[in-house]
């Protein structure tokens, strides 16, 4: 086995987001932060939300009650950067038969990359999440709007997936700073994503899960030696029990929320269960 | 035609017969035809296709790395220097080629097109950048100059010290400038800098494979390090 860097030498990063659906005003902020930022085609007719591509979705829930019980909550849903049972597992990545996707043990984040994929729409069959959107058409842009693509993202073309990758190219400019500097470390405050800027509400925290002076570290309180369950009893993650390990936390301080967050049985309590191949 | 043959050589027996002698005898014409179309597809792949394929396109005016390389003092920095921001400048802009050359310096009839059509009127020079990668390829030009401490030559070549800017061909498929696939059509390479494809970033990431493993699944570099 050869000595590695990643694997020996430095604590690796983890990038994650704690996302409090108490704040979370349903607003729709992210959704159009990341359309912005991530060059996310769209078209004339956007009805079929079924053919939409939203790398950031917020979803709307309820607690199914009559009035006046009813309640409503708002989850925003970005790729879930699933670790898996064994660091680096993802269902969509496992089952790639190109490498257009795979996982980065440096910082945990899930590629996508628009010119290996063939589109076979596989990962988008094992994801679930439903993070990964096909291209059925190439992008058509409202005149003059090229010219507002940003540079620092590859804009798709038709019969490629594409999904959320945590605004990826922002690292790689923090990264070109530090460089520059120094080869110090990227900050906290460097990296952020557009989503977790725009959001008004101050909902989305973005940060290294492996830091303990990172804000998402604190709030999230990963537990390293349990599949980074969350330690906070607001914290749950989406579909916890399948085992998808996944770097997106969300917290709630109401139960039906929580219970909503992975499909529980009528008299089961939230986080009663643990997810498969669970040690201790 | 067997059948045939067969009565003929059986009626006429003893005399030659023209029409037998011709069935062995077409046998080098359609090698000759195979040669004809073999030598045709040859000249047209390795002659004319590449010719149809790249267009040749030359640069506003004419520069010496040379002349310009003897003047400064820092050497290439000089004009290709990093941001405050950690990315990289490239070509320059036209404000750093006005430091020096608000007014001729010289005598030559490039300078002359320069001041003439672009310092004089502001406008920016549009230079065809024969290193430009495809739009998915992130390099970071401050990891390798100054991270793993590689100079400009490994990867430009010798440009530096060239006198005059060759034409720029761009490939008429793609759109990509000729130096990412490389002058040689068999895709050979004699030196670091011939080309600078996927494979030729990925030789020397290879080398070093201790730094560059973050990919669970490849064990070499995460896609996610030179892509966008």
């Amino acid at each position: 086995m050869k000595q590695t860097q990643t694997q020996n030498q430095h604590r690796p990063k983890r990038y994650g987001m704690a996302i409090d659906l108490d704040k979370c005003t349903g607003c729709g902020s992210c959704m159009v932060a990341c359309f912005a930022e991530n060059n996310v085609p769209f078209k004339q007719d956007e009805t079929d939300k079924l053919l939409s591509i939203t790398w950031m979705r917020v979803y709307k829930i309820t607690n199914g009650k009559k009035f006046p019980e009813t309640e409503v909550c708002y989850l925003p849903r970005p790729c879930q950067h699933c670790a898996g049972q064994h660091e680096g597992h993802s269902p969509c990545v496992s089952v790639c038969p190109a490498t257009a996707t795979d996982y980065s043990a440096d910082t945990g984040i899930v590629s996508q990359i628009y010119t290996r994929c063939f589109g076979c729409r596989y990962c988008m069959a094992a994801c679930p999440y439903h993070a990964r959107y096909f291209n059925w058409w190439d992008p058509v842009w409202p005149a003059g709007m090229e010219r507002y693509l940003s540079p620092n993202v590859s804009p798709r073309m038709r019969g490629v997936v594409e999904k959320c990758s945590f605004c990826f190219h922002r690292y790689q400019l923090a990264r070109d700073k530090a460089y520059l500097e120094g080869k110090r470390a990227v900050s906290e405050a460097e990296y952020q994503t557009a989503c977790t800027q725009a959001c008004p509400a101050g909902a989305i925290v973005f940060g290294d899960l492996n830091n303990s002076e990172h804000a998402v570290y604190q709030i999230v309180q990963p537990d390293a030696h349990n599949h980074y369950k969350s330690k906070n009893p607001y914290a749950f993650r989406l579909l916890e029990r399948l085992g998808t390990n996944t770097k997106v936390y969300y917290l709630s301080s109401r139960e039906w929320v929580r219970k909503a967050g992975d499909n529980y049985l009528a008299n089961e309590e939230p986080g009663a269960s643990h997810a498969p191949n669970q040690h201790g | 035609m067997s059948s045939n043959d067969h009565v003929n050589t059986h009626g006429t027996a003893g005399e030659p017969d023209p029409s037998s002698h011709h069935a062995p005898g077409s046998f080098p014409h359609i090698l000759l035809f195979f040669i004809i179309g073999l030598a045709l597809s040859l000249v047209v792949g390795w002659g004319i296709f590449p010719k149809l394929l790249y267009s040749q396109k030359s640069q506003p005016f004419g520069f010496s790395h040379k002349v310009h390389l003897e003047q400064v003092d820092q050497g290439c920095q000089s004009c290709h220097f990093f941001r405050e921001d950690g990315t990289f400048s490239g070509s320059p802009r036209l404000a750093q080629c006005l430091e020096c050359h608000e007014e001729m310096q010289g005598q030559s009839e490039d300078e002359a097109i320069f001041v003439k059509e672009y310092a004089s009127k502001g406008r920016e020079v549009p230079w065809l950048v024969y290193a430009r990668q495809p739009d998915c390829v992130f390099f970071s030009h401050t990891a390798h100059v100054l991270g793993a401490k590689m100079d400009c030559v490994t990867c430009h070549g010798h440009i530096g010290t060239s006198d005059s800017l060759k034409p720029y061909e761009e490939n008429r498929i793609t759109g990509y400038s000729r130096d990412i696939w490389g002058p040689s059509l068999t895709g050979l390479k004699h030196n670091s800098w011939d080309r600078m494809k996927m494979d030729d970033c990925a030789e020397c990431h290879a080398k070093y494979d201790v730094l560059h493993d973050s990919s669970v699944q490849t064990k070499r570099d995460a896609c996610f390090v030179c892509h966008k």
